[in-house]
This record gives C-alpha cells, sequence and structure tokens, in this order.
C-alpha cells in the first residue's frame, strides 16, 4: 500500500520533471514556426496559428553564408575527432600496455593538466599562434587536437587496461612489432571506446564558442556557432522566431548523432564519472 | 638502467610524444609564460616591457577585478551545489522500477547535449521579461500570492536586472544538468541491492537508507562530480557571454574571471594584465580543488572495490 503510494508519488514527480525540461525545446521549435507577430503575443499562444516553414530557409538567409558555416564546422569536427582518437590511443597505449620507468609519476602529471582550463593558458597559446602566423586560419582549431587530450587518453587508457596482457605478451614473443599490436590487436578490440572519444570529440568541436571566437578573423571561416552569434548581435528588433529557427538547425546535428549512438554516449557517460 | 630497461623507455616515450608536445606547447610553455607576460606590459603587437608587480597592484585595487572574482565564486557556490541535489534526487527517482525509464533519462539528458550558443539564445528568449515562458508561466503564481497575501510582487526582467541576472544563468545551468543525472543513475545501479533488502529487514525507513546506505555509496561518485563542477564553473564563459549579447550584464552582474580576461586580451589588448588574472583563476582553482579533495578524503566511503 505504502509503497504503491510512494512509486506514484515518483510517477507524478517524474512527469512534473519531465514536462518541464522538455518545455524549452517545445518553446524553441514553436517560436520557431511562428510569423513573428504571434511570437510576441502576451499571454503567449503556445502553438503557431499555422506553422510557417519558410522561417528555417529565412533564418539560414539572414545568417548569411549558412552552408558555408556549416561545412567549416563539420570540417574542424572532422579533423578532430580523426586528430584526438588516433593521438589520443597512441598516447594511451604507451600509458597502459608498455612499462617503463617514471610512467605512473608522467601520467599524475596528465591527470593534473585537466586542472588547466583554456581561459587560463589562452592568451600565451594565442602568443605563440600568432607567431606562427596561424591567427585567422583554421590551424589553431584542429592542429591541437592531433598532440591528444588528457581526458581522452585517461578515458582510453581505463578500457585498454581491461584487455588481457596474454593478447600482446603472444604477439610480441611471434616478433610483432608494438606499432603493429596497436594497430592490429589493440585498436579494433577498442572500437567502442574509441566511438565514445569520437563521439565526445565531436561534439566538444561542434559546440567550441571561445576558441573560434578568438582565433577567427574573417567572416567566410565562421563556425555555425560564431555565424549564430553574429546573426544575434547585428540584428534589431529581434525576430525571435528567426533565432529559434537558426539554433534549433544548428542543435539538429547533435541531436541526430545522439539519437543514432544513444547507447555508446549513455554508456560512455556513466563511465567517465565512475571509473 | 638496464638496455633493456633503456629500451622499454624509450618505447613508452615514444608512444606519448603526440601528448609530451601538447603538454610542452599548451601547457607548461602557457602558465610559465603567463608568469612572465603579468609582470610585462604586453600587448602582443609589441615586445613585453618589463613592469614588476604592477599589474598586481592594479588587480589588488580593480574594482572590476572584485566584482568579476564575487561572481564567479558567488555562481560556483550556488549552481553547483543546486544542481547536484537536483540531479541526485532525478537520478533517485529514476532508480524506481517504473515503466519508461530510459525515456525519462534521456528527457532529462537531452538539455546538456545543446550546444553553448543555442543554449544561451533559447535562454534567452525563454527568461525575456515580458514575453519569456519563464515569467509566464511565474506570473500566475505571482498573481495568486499577491492576492491573497496583498504583495506586490512582480515578475524580474531576469537578464535586464542585476540582481536577478546571476540567477537567471543558473537556472539555464540547471537545465543543462543531465550529465550528471546519467552518471548518478549509473552510480546507484552499482549499489548492491543486498545492502537495501537488509536494511529494510531492519524496519528502517526509506530516508534512513538513503541517508545511510545511498549517499555513502554514491559518495566517490559526488566526489568526482563537485570536483569536475568547480573546474567547470570557475571557467563559465560562453553562456553568459551570449546571454549578454558579448557583454557583462546590467551592473556587470554577468561578469566572470574567465569574461574579464577575455575583455582585457581580446578587448582591450592588455595581455599582461590579463595574464595577472589568468593566474588568479588558476590558483582559485588549485585551491578549491585541493581544499574538496582534503575534505572528500575524510568523506568519501570507498567500499573495497
Amino acid at each position: 500500500m505504502k509503497k504503491n503510494f510512494n512509486s506514484t508519488l515518483s510517477i507524478i514527480a517524474l512527469l512534473g520533471l519531465g514536462f518541464l525540461f522538455l518545455l524549452p525545446f517545445f518553446w524553441m521549435v514553436s517560436t520557431s514556426l511562428k510569423p513573428l507577430n504571434e511570437t510576441m503575443k502576451l499571454p503567449p499562444q503556445w502553438l503557431p496559428s499555422s506553422p510557417q516553414w519558410h522561417n528555417y530557409p529565412d533564418a539560414m538567409k539572414a545568417m548569411g553564408p549558412f552552408w558555408l558555416y556549416t561545412r567549416n564546422s563539420l570540417v574542424l569536427a572532422f579533423l578532430n575527432v580523426v586528430g584526438t582518437v588516433f593521438s589520443s590511443a597512441l598516447v594511451a597505449y604507451g600509458f597502459s600496455r608498455l612499462d617503463w620507468r617514471g610512467r605512473d609519476g608522467v601520467f599524475f602529471v596528465l591527470l593534473a593538466t585537466m586542472m588547466i582550463p583554456f581561459p587560463v593558458v589562452m592568451v600565451p597559446i594565442y602568443g605563440l599562434f600568432r607567431a606562427l602566423g596561424w591567427i585567422g586560419t583554421f590551424q589553431p582549431l584542429w592542429v591541437p587536437a592531433f598532440l591528444a587530450g588528457a581526458f581522452n587518453v585517461f578515458l582510453l587508457r581505463q578500457f585498454f587496461l581491461t584487455i588481457p596482457r596474454d593478447l600482446s605478451e603472444a604477439a610480441r614473443i611471434d616478433g610483432c612489432s608494438e606499432l603493429r599490436i596497436f594497430w592490429q590487436i589493440i585498436l579494433p578490440l577498442a572500437k567502442p571506446a574509441l566511438l565514445t572519444v569520437a563521439l565526445f570529440q565531436f561534439m566538444a568541436t561542434w559546440n567550441d564558442f571561445l576558441g573560434p571566437l578568438i582565433f577567427l578573423a574573417r567572416e567566410n571561416q565562421y563556425t555555425l556557432a560564431l555565424g549564430l552569434q553574429a546573426l544575434q548581435g547585428t540584428i534589431s528588433g529581434t525576430p525571435w522566431h528567426h533565432l529559434m529557427a537558426a539554433s534549433t538547425l544548428v542543435l539538429l546535428p547533435v541531436l541526430v548523432l545522439f539519437f543514432l549512438t544513444q547507447r555508446t554516449f549513455i554508456r560512455g557517460i556513466a563511465t567517465t564519472g565512475l571509473k | 638502467m638496464t638496455a633493456g630497461e633503456r629500451k622499454s623507455l624509450l618505447m613508452g616515450v615514444a608512444f606519448i610524444s603526440p601528448w609530451i608536445l601538447g603538454f610542452l606547447a599548451f601547457n607548461l610553455y602557457p602558465l610559465l609564460a603567463s608568469v612572465w607576460y603579468s609582470l610585462c606590459d604586453y600587448s602582443v603587437l609589441s615586445q613585453p616591457v618589463f613592469l614588476g608587480t604592477q599589474n598586481y597592484v592594479d588587480l589588488w585595487r580593480d574594482p572590476v577585478f572584485w566584482k568579476a572574482l564575487q561572481n564567479t565564486v558567488v555562481f560556483a557556490a550556488v549552481a553547483i551545489p543546486l544542481s547536484t541535489f537536483l540531479s541526485i534526487g532525478l537520478a533517485v527517482l529514476l532508480n524506481q522500477p517504473i515503466a519508461g525509464q530510459g525515456i525519462y533519462r534521456t528527457i532529462f539528458f537531452l538539455p546538456s547535449l545543446v550546444p553553448a550558443i543555442s543554449l544561451a539564445i533559447l535562454w534567452q528568449w525563454m527568461l525575456n521579461g515580458p514575453m519569456g515562458l519563464v515569467n509566464n508561466l511565474i506570473r500566475p503564481i505571482l498573481d495568486f500570492l499577491n492576492l491573497w497575501l496583498h504583495t506586490q510582487l512582480k515578475t524580474p526582467d531576469w537578464l535586464n536586472d542585476p540582481n536577478f541576472a546571476l540567477w537567471g544563468l543558473i537556472l539555464t545551468g540547471l537545465w543543462g544538468t543531465g550529465q550528471a543525472v546519467v552518471i548518478y543513475l549509473a552510480g546507484l545501479q552499482d549499489v548492491p541491492a543486498e545492502l537495501y533488502e537488509a536494511a529494510e529487514l531492519d524496519g528502517t525507513s526509506a530516508w534512513q537508507r538513503f541517508i545511510h546506505i545511498t549517499l555513502p555509496m554514491l559518495s566517490p561518485v559526488i566526489f568526482f562530480n563537485v570536483l569536475m563542477s568547480i573546474i567547470g564553473a570557475l571557467q563559465t564563459f560562453a553562456v553568459p557571454y551570449i546571454l549578454t549579447n558579448g557583454g557583462d550584464g546590467p551592473g556587470r552582474s554577468l561578469l566572470f574571471l574567465a569574461t574579464y580576461i577575455y575583455q582585457n586580451a581580446f578587448d582591450y589588448w592588455n595581455m599582461g594584465y590579463a595574464s595577472a588574472l589568468a593566474l588568479c583563476l588558476f590558483l582559485l582553482i588549485i585551491g578549491l580543488s585541493l581544499i574538496t579533495v582534503r575534505y572528500g578524503e575524510r568523506k568519501v566511503h570507498y567500499s573495497g572495490k
């Protein structure tokens, strides 16, 4: 009796909170489909009287070269994913499948670097890229990905440690080089973990705002995030229907990717916090 | 060192060499250079000129720095406990045998996927003074209270009111707390069911079981999450920056240390001063992390795993 009461209460709480968490998504899409005058009605109108699908192409036009921004974001995301997956896997291999003097001390340094956020180091990094002549190019936004990320190394190392050592030993006795063991034995076994890292990196690059903001100079290099911010800044009178349509468009690829890879994703998040 | 040891050391270093390069270029060098720049007048456009401790003296006397520090600390001190309570609460609710658990988990997780740019523009709209959805949901409640208690409560103009802007940001952050829910839920599912069964036989209440079983078993996960949240909250930049259309809010109510570093570096080209600020932020992160670790060591319960 009491148990039933408790679980009924839980379901009511979940329904209420679930509704509140979904509400902003609903409002974003609903606003994006309204004509401008309906966005400003008081009290607000829940649904557009007739959905204005043309708001989407209109918002894309208002952003300027929308497809160019999309291409820039995709190219950067692709380079970052490739770079970080390979370099982080290589480094994680060195930290988990090889024994060498000082390894655990160096690994501790790697963990400690996670406490250095980008805003702390961005001034000298900007100076460095400026000296290289890279400001206003894409290089600052993808070259560092090829030098491994501490968090991804950590994640992959935890996974590599779970692969039995005998596998490598047997291959070594057969005269296999380390690089071949890495490439032909460990990487194929680590596919789920590599996919997790790839997904996280795609999201991180797609969502990045501060990096493009300080390193890019010309409008034709903008990522979607910067293009959308420019739209927010340039227009007066705030056409919320266009801003919501553009925000939805920037969010859409992330959502699609999430629903396609939901299980890997949720498992990845869950393990990052537990290990 | 034997020849074999030397060989394996070389092999190890070869494999981690990408990280070593990255560490030198993007961690060690910038930290050392920041220390040097913070002692200089430096605009990136010309060579740094040594100033001594002038930047730090200026910083001490700069009310804007203190405002940024205050906002950063208050934001972390309010947002982290709130989001921790909320996400543990949601995880506990989700951990019950209910239909559609996966669907609820997805619903709570989804907002954390929203890119900062979309998130901030959406919440600028949600928190709009007269037309925002938040105020339109609150207004009937306030009207009701005003009628019965004869008060004069009005809905705030969240992002244009220096007393409310920070709360608007905190609300935005709470919506995006879903990643922690997933992590806590996984932690809860790792708690052995026997513990609860035994406690139930002893006639304990649900609340007692939560305090004496759930929280201790979950404490390592909570500890790790809080530590990560501290590091995250202290570097807050994108969402408040976009919420204020690239500014720092009414009365600088949404100015954070990271914002002030950005402004000094890239609006005023005052890289020396920005470096001094960056080192302050770094010390703050190190300091608060160490306090958390110290405190955590005493409170966290590690079961024999």
